[in-house]
Parts: C-alpha cells; sequence; structure tokens
C-alpha cells in the first residue's frame, strides 16, 4: 500500500503537536521516523493509524483498506490472557466465536516467525516488557498486514533481539512489498536498516531522504542539540558518534 | 519452560477444553446447590423427595406445596439474579478496567434503591398493588442512572475514568435522595424501606422469575457476540482501537445492556451486594480472561453464590430467613479481602 499524507497537523488542546507535516511512503520500503522525545513522532503515527484526531489528508492506495497494522509504544498489560492469545487477537477482524483453524495457524506461525513459541502458555503480564514487546509484534504480523506502523518496537528488547526484529522486519517488508514506519530512537539501527528516514524537530520534517541524506551532523545538531560525528560503516550506512550536547560547556 | 513446547494450538486447545470442565463442575455445584435451596426451610425436606416433586412424580400433597409454591420461585430467582449480577460484574470490569467494579460503582443499584423507596412512600397514592409498582419504579430509577452517566459519557467520550466519575456522582446523588427519604419516612414505610435495601428474595413470583431469566438469556447471546471484542479491550484502549475495536461505542452499548439486566434483577429482589463484585474475580482465576468462556463462567458462580447463599440463609437462624443481601456481605468480604491480599502479594 502506498501512503501519501499532506497537511497532516495533530493538537492536544492547545499544544500543537505535529505541525503540517507532508510525506510519501512506498510498498516495499522501511521509513523510520527519528527526532528527540516530544518531536511529534508518535502522535504523527498514532493519527496515520487511525486512533488520534488529525486535520489534513491520509490516504492508503493500492492495496486491502483495514490492512494496517499499528503497534502503540506502551507495552504495559494487566491482563492474564496467554501470548497466544493475545497475537490470536491481532485476528480480530476475522475472529468468529468458534475460532478458524486459519486463524490458529496464522497466530502460531507468527509465534514461531517472531521467536517466541515457548512463551505461547505464558500470561502477558507475566512477561518482562522485552518478551511483551515481541508478543505485540507478533500480533500486528499475524493479521498478514499490507502496512506496519510500528511505535519504537525495539525499546525494551536486547541487542540480539533487537537485530533480529529488525532485520525481520526488514526482510518481511521487502518480501511481501509491505509499506513499514517504524519510529526509532536508535539512529545507528535506523542507518542500518531503514530505507528512508523523516527527522521530526517540534512536530515538522526537519529533514528527510535516504541515510546518508537524513543523518547529517547538521541536521542531528538540528534536532537534537547534541555535536555528533558521523563516519561511514563497514556497510556503507553512516554511523553516528554523539560526542556533547551542544549547550554544554568545553566537554572531556 | 520446556525445551521443546507443545504445538501452540493444540496446547490453546487443551486449555480451552478444561475451562469447559471447570464450567460443567460449575454447573454440577449449582444444580446440588439448587436442590438443597430446595430442600432447606423451616420444613427440612429429604432431597431424593425434592427431586422426584420436581420430575412430577411427587406422591406427598404437602411437599408438593412446599416445593412448587414456596420454595421453587425463591431458588429459581436465587439462580436467575445470581447469573445477572455475576455477568454484569464481569461486563463492568472489562469495560472499565477496574477489577472493582460491579453494578453498585456506577450508582445503577443506587438508582434502583431510591426508585424502590420512592415508590413504598409514594404507594398509597398510586392505585396499583405495591408488588408490581414497587420493582417498576426500582427498574425505572435503576434505568435513569443508567441514562444519566450514558448521557454524560456520550458528551465527553466513554473512557473508563469518565464512565467511573458519572457514576459516583450518580452514586452519591441517588444516595443522598435516598438518605432523604429515609429521614421523612414514617417509620413503618422506614422498616419497609431498610427491608427492601437489605435484598430479599422471599417475594420472588414465578412471574419475575420469567423476567429476569428472559432479559438475561437475552443478554447472553448479545454480550457473547461481542465477546472478542471485549477480550481485545483488556489490552488496554489503544491497542483495542489498533485492533479495529470501536472502543466508545462499545462499552457504551456492554455498558447500557447490563443497566438493563442489572436494573431487572434488583428490581425485584433488591440491592444484593458482593455476587457481581466476587464471582467475576473467581471464574477469572479458574478460565481466564477470554470472555468466550469468563462470561459464562461469571453467571454460573454468579447463580452459585447467590444459591448457596440462599441455603446459608436458611441455616443461620434455625426458623428464620436472613436477608439474603446480609449472607453475601459476610461471605463476600473475606473473599474479597482474600482476593486483595492474593493480588497484592502476587508476583
Amino acid at each position: 500500500m502506498r501512503l501519501s499524507v499532506r497537511g497532516f497537523s495533530l493538537r492536544y488542546g492547545v499544544r500543537v503537536a505535529v505541525d503540517r507535516v507532508d510525506l510519501q511512503a512506498n510498498p516495499g520500503e522501511v521509513l523510520a521516523i527519528l527526532g528527540a522525545n516530544g518531536s511529534g513522532k508518535s502522535s504523527l503515527l498514532r493519527g496515520l493509524a487511525g486512533v488520534q484526531r488529525h486535520a489534513g489528508t491520509v490516504e492508503w492506495s493500492g492495496g486491502e483498506p483495514g490492512r494496517v497494522g499499528y503497534m502503540p509504544q506502551d507495552t504495559s498489560a494487566r491482563s492474564q490472557l496467554t501470548a497466544f492469545e493475545v497475537v490470536l487477537l491481532g485476528r480480530l477482524r476475522s475472529l468468529a466465536f468458534k475460532v478458524d483453524v486459519a486463524d490458529l495457524k496464522a497466530a502460531r506461525d507468527t509465534l514461531e516467525e517472531v521467536g517466541i513459541s515457548h512463551l505461547a502458555e505464558r500470561p502477558i503480564r507475566e512477561l518482562s516488557g522485552g518478551q511483551r514487546q515481541l508478543v505485540f509484534l507478533a500480533q500486528v504480523l499475524s493479521a498478514g498486514p499490507s502496512a506496519l506502523l510500528l511505535d519504537e518496537p525495539t525499546s525494551a528488547l536486547d541487542i540480539t533481539h533487537q537485530l533480529r526484529v529488525l532485520a525481520l522486519l526488514r526482510s518481511a517488508t521487502h518480501s511481501r512489498r509491505l509499506t513499514t514506519i517504524v519510529v526509532l530512537h536508535d539512529l545507528n539501527a535506523a542507518a542500518r536498516f531503514a530505507d528512508r528516514i523523516v527527522m521530526m524537530h517540534d512536530g515538522r520534517v526537519a529533514g528527510h531522504g535516504t541515510p546518508a541524506e537524513a543523518l547529517t551532523a547538521e541536521t542531528l545538531r538540528r534536532c537534537y542539540g547534541v555535536e555528533v560525528a558521523v563516519f561511514s560503516g563497514p556497510d556503507g550506512a553512516p554511523v553516528i558518534l554523539p560526542l556533547r550536547p551542544c549547550d554544554a560547556d568545553a566537554a572531556p | 519452560m520446556t525445551a521443546f513446547p507443545a504445538d501452540a494450538i493444540i496446547a490453546w486447545r487443551a486449555a480451552n477444553s478444561r475451562r469447559v470442565v471447570v464450567m460443567a463442575v460449575g454447573i454440577v455445584l449449582l444444580v446440588a446447590s439448587f436442590a438443597a435451596d430446595l430442600a432447606t426451610g423451616p420444613a427440612m425436606l429429604p432431597i431424593p423427595e425434592v427431586v422426584r416433586s420436581l420430575l412430577g412424580m411427587g406422591t406427598d400433597p404437602m411437599l408438593e406445596a412446599i416445593v412448587h409454591r414456596l420454595r421453587l420461585p425463591i431458588a429459581l430467582m436465587a439462580v436467575a439474579v445470581g447469573a445477572s449480577l455475576g455477568l454484569t460484574g464481569a461486563v463492568m470490569q472489562t469495560i472499565l478496567n477496574n477489577p472493582l467494579a460491579s453494578s453498585y460503582t456506577l450508582g445503577i443499584s443506587a438508582g434502583a434503591g431510591f426508585g424502590a423507596a420512592l415508590a413504598i412512600l409514594a404507594g398509597a397514592m398510586i392505585p396499583l398493588p405495591p408488588a408490581l409498582v414497587v420493582p417498576a419504579a426500582a427498574f425505572l430509577f435503576a434505568g435513569l442512572a443508567c441514562s444519566l452517566v450514558a448521557g454524560a459519557a456520550q458528551l465527553r467520550g466513554a473512557t473508563p475514568e469518565f464512565l467511573v466519575l458519572s457514576g459516583i456522582v450518580c452514586l452519591f446523588l441517588f444516595q443522598a435522595l435516598l438518605s432523604l427519604l429515609q429521614f421523612l419516612a414514617s417509620p413503618e414505610a422506614l422498616q419497609q424501606i431498610v427491608f427492601w435495601l437489605f435484598g430479599s428474595l422471599m417475594r420472588a413470583s414465578l412471574g419475575q422469575v420469567g423476567v429476569v431469566g428472559l432479559v438475561l438469556l437475552l443478554s447472553i447471546p448479545l454480550l457473547l457476540r461481542d465477546a472478542w471484542q471485549l477480550t481485545a479491550l483488556r489490552l488496554g484502549d489503544e491497542r483495542a482501537r489498533a485492533l479495529g475495536v470501536q472502543v466508545d461505542a462499545l462499552r457504551l452499548r456492554a455498558f447500557i445492556l447490563v443497566s438493563l439486566l442489572t436494573g431487572v434483577a434488583v428490581a425485584f429482589v433488591g440491592t444484593i451486594g458482593f455476587v457481581g463484585l466476587v464471582a467475576p474475580h473467581i471464574a477469572r482465576m479458574l478460565v481466564g480472561e477470554d470472555q468466550r468462556h469468563l462470561l459464562p463462567s461469571a453467571a454460573i458462580f454468579g447463580a452459585l453464590l447467590l444459591s448457596a447463599a440462599s441455603v446459608a440463609s436458611k441455616l443461620i437462624m434455625p426458623g428464620a430467613v436472613f436477608p439474603i443481601g446480609i449472607v453475601t456481605s459476610l461471605i463476600g468480604v473475606p473473599v474479597l479481602g482474600w482476593l486483595v491480599l492474593r493480588s497484592r502479594t502476587a508476583p
């Protein structure tokens, strides 16, 4: 599905969280949204997912409507539902009272794909934050979406699982022609796994392009207020080394 | 955790089978409690004779009269009202995301109490039998309380926080009005009001049982139709919305339905506490949170609790019947205390 966003604005009361943003995302592409805390990344994603009212137009074209999978940032869960049941709920649109075998198989296969079959019978509230994040990711994937909107899907994961999840998302995006938009805080992960990057600052787009185009020292200084050094990594992707806050005294 | 976990589908189906067995055991216990309820009273009857009488094979006219005319409406009402309160409690706890929610939380029962008290006071001015006026007024004011909360939620959005706050406003409003009526009432009327508020199954008739049972039987499929959506609500509003649930509409629809169910139940028997609070917790501990199993289980265990309380109310003081609302509270308080302690010490 192709996403076309024009004049997107979102406010909470009088506070403007996202201000007249235009962006496009294409099938088979991972688009990372980066920016400092409070820059409007999550609000933009919530608006795109349709769970928050906004102004402007959001158009999904070239796919089945209702096939947009959204994974919120919050992974807290007080429920006794098991991991398998949570993933099965990802199929909510097709779930009948007597559950169809196709839905059960989709849930089981997605648990295997994400590598958490061993958690299937565990209540979600007893899992660690990282394990819950994997379960919720499996929930989104189990629906067989055409597009993915993921809000910090790796924030609670250890480094191994971060790499695995990002590689899984990248390969699924390319092989299934998904349109994947992912909010990330890890600049180096975004540089390696995203095809394109949108930098947000104060609710607006401050820069966009390929990782090499978007992740410049100047843009990062403007968006984060941090001096950085940008190198070229072994695979050609930029590697960002934060040096010091711009307003800090002479750093060691 | 095992190195080679069982297939997730097989494990899930096995868990579902266990839940069905739990429900079946609950139904067997309910049948036993129902039989005990028919057998106990000022005249203790042998259970085999009671069963024979129920099957139309009775030979003793006195026993037939006791069972069919006196005890059957009460025992059936305990089952119907208990099931209604258990079901409404489970739905309230789910839609409000609050383990302490029940029909009391949102002022529905308080509205019914005020309506009943008003009818008792004004009864002499209304040319209808009190047995009809009091339940009708209780139901009308339960409906009014529900309308106030639902109307406010329509204006501001049916979030759990807003529903609970609106419900508490409603609760205090009707409690204050009820206190005013009690202050103004004559000693005789005050006695009737207090007795109604205790909750009692003694006024039950087969016609009333039919009304409560019919509303219950109509509500169950309507709620079960939304079972998966209600289950998704347990993951929080935003995640439920992300899964495609129309959260506000679902919450309002379920709230109005269970308010109707509560209104009908308490209209005939008065305010009976704790069943709607405790039964869903017991059901949740035994069958989990898949609402396809939780809702019927909460109804079964609600019916079992009230039926057992009905038996206990006749055994506590031989020759007298304790108001059942007091018995359910006496049973419910330690159970609730245990649940609270358990949740504080849970990992």
